[in-house]
C-alpha cells in the first residue's frame, strides 16, 4: 500500500495553466485489458483509487445489487493526457459489473463519452455494459482488444452484441500506443459526428 | 514517512479524517476539477489538509488527490470543501459538468432516458480533444 501513495512522486505535474479536464470512460470486464490500455497512452503511470456510496445515496438503479449493505465500494484505475496548454483529458477504465453502474451518475456524468472494450471468448460480459450505457444516454465505441489473433470477423461480433449499424465497432491492441490512440480517435469523431447532427436539428 | 492509507489506522478514521460529515457537498467537485493551492497551510491544521495543500502547488484534479492520499473520492471532496471555503485553494470546474448541480441525479436519469436525448459536448470542444490526441 506504500507504493500507492508514492505514485505521485512518479508522475509529472499538469501545466500551472491547466483548466479544463474532460473525462473518457473505458468500460470492461476483468482482465479485458482496460489498464493496459490506460497505460499505452497515459503520461502518467495509471494510478488507482476507490469511491463508496451509502445506501442512503442510491436509488438510481440496480438497488437489488447493493441491498442488504450498508455501502459499495468501486475501485477504478485512471491516466491522463494533457491535450493542451489548457486542457487535460482523465481516462477512467471502471469495470462493467453492477454495483459500478450504480455509481456511475455520481462519478462519471459528464464524461465525454466511452468505449466499451470486448474480448471476443467473453462476450457475455459486455452485454450488460452496452445496456447501461444506453440507459444513461452515454455515447460509446466498442473496440474489440485482440491480444490474440481474432477469431470472428467484426461483423459476426457486431451481430453477437446485437449492436446498431450507427455504434462504431472497430479492432485493437491495447498494449500499443498507437492503436489505443486510435480507438480513442475513433471515439471523439463519433461524439463530433453525433453533436454535429444534434446542432443541426435543434 | 509515508503514512500507509488504510491498514494501521483504525475503522474509524475515514470518519474522523472527516470530522463526521456525509455526503452533502459533493457536487461541488467534478472527479476531474483541478484543485490550486492559494495558501500555505497554517499550525495545528489537519494532516490531510496540510497534504493536499503541499501537492496541489501546480494543478490536481480530486481523481489525482484522492489515489495519492489513498482516500474515497467523497471523503477527499470533504476535505476540499474545508479548504475551498477558507480560501486555501482554488477549484477549476471542467466546462463539460456533471449536470448534477440543480437537479437530483435520480431526476435527471428519468428526465433523460424519457427523452430519449444524449448528452453531448459542443463541437468545438470535441475539435480541441481531436487535435490534442492525433498530436500525441
Amino acid at each position: 500500500m506504500d507504493s500507492r501513495s508514492s505514485d505521485l512522486t512518479d508522475c509529472p505535474p499538469l501545466a500551472g495553466t491547466a483548466a479544463d479536464a474532460v473525462k473518457i470512460v473505458i468500460v470492461g470486464g476483468f482482465g479485458v485489458g482496460k489498464t493496459t490500455m490506460v497505460r499505452s497512452v497515459s503520461e502518467i503511470r495509471p494510478l488507482s483509487t476507490e469511491e463508496t456510496m451509502t445506501q442512503a445515496g442510491a436509488g438510481i438503479d440496480d438497488v437489488g445489487a447493493v441491498r442488504g449493505k450498508t455501502s459499495t465500494t468501486v475501485a477504478f484505475d485512471f491516466g491522463r493526457i494533457s491535450l493542451d496548454d489548457h486542457m487535460v483529458l482523465y481516462l477512467f477504465g471502471a469495470p462493467g459489473q453492477a454495483r459500478f453502474w450504480f455509481l456511475w451518475d455520481s462519478l462519471f456524468a459528464g464524461t465525454l463519452g466511452a468505449v466499451v472494450l470486448v474480448d471476443t471468448r467473453r462476450l457475455d460480459d459486455s452485454w450488460y455494459a452496452i445496456d447501461r450505457l444506453e440507459h444513461h444516454g452515454m455515447p460509446f465505441i466498442v473496440a474489440r482488444n485482440n491480444f490474440e489473433p481474432p477469431v470472428h470477423s467484426l461483423d459476426q461480433v457486431r451481430d453477437a452484441l446485437s449492436l446498431s449499424d450507427e455504434v462504431p465497432l472497430i479492432d485493437c491492441d491495447a498494449r500499443w500506443r498507437e492503436s489505443s490512440k486510435s480507438v480513442l480517435i475513433a471515439l471523439v469523431n463519433h461524439l463530433y459526428a453525433l453533436s454535429a447532427a444534434q446542432e443541426t436539428t435543434p | 514517512m509515508t503514512r500507509r492509507p488504510f491498514d494501521d489506522e483504525t475503522p474509524d478514521r475515514l470518519y474522523a479524517v472527516t470530522g463526521g460529515r456525509s455526503r452533502a457537498h459533493e457536487t461541488a467537485f467534478d472527479l476531474v476539477t483541478l484543485i490550486i493551492s492559494e495558501r500555505g497551510p497554517s499550525p495545528g491544521m489537519q494532516s490531510e489538509h496540510i497534504r493536499i495543500l503541499h501537492m496541489c502547488h501546480r494543478p490536481m484534479a480530486v481523481v489525482e488527490i484522492s489515489a495519492a492520499l489513498g482516500l474515497p473520492v467523497s471523503v477527499v471532496k470533504i476535505l476540499l470543501c474545508d479548504l475551498l471555503d477558507t480560501g486555501r485553494v482554488s477549484a477549476r470546474h471542467p466546462s463539460v459538468r456533471s449536470h448534477a448541480d440543480d437537479q437530483s441525479s435520480e431526476g435527471r436519469s428519468l428526465s433523460r432516458v424519457q427523452a430519449g436525448v444524449q448528452r453531448l459536448p459542443n463541437v468545438e470542444l470535441l475539435k480541441k480533444v481531436l487535435v490534442g490526441l492525433q498530436k500525441l
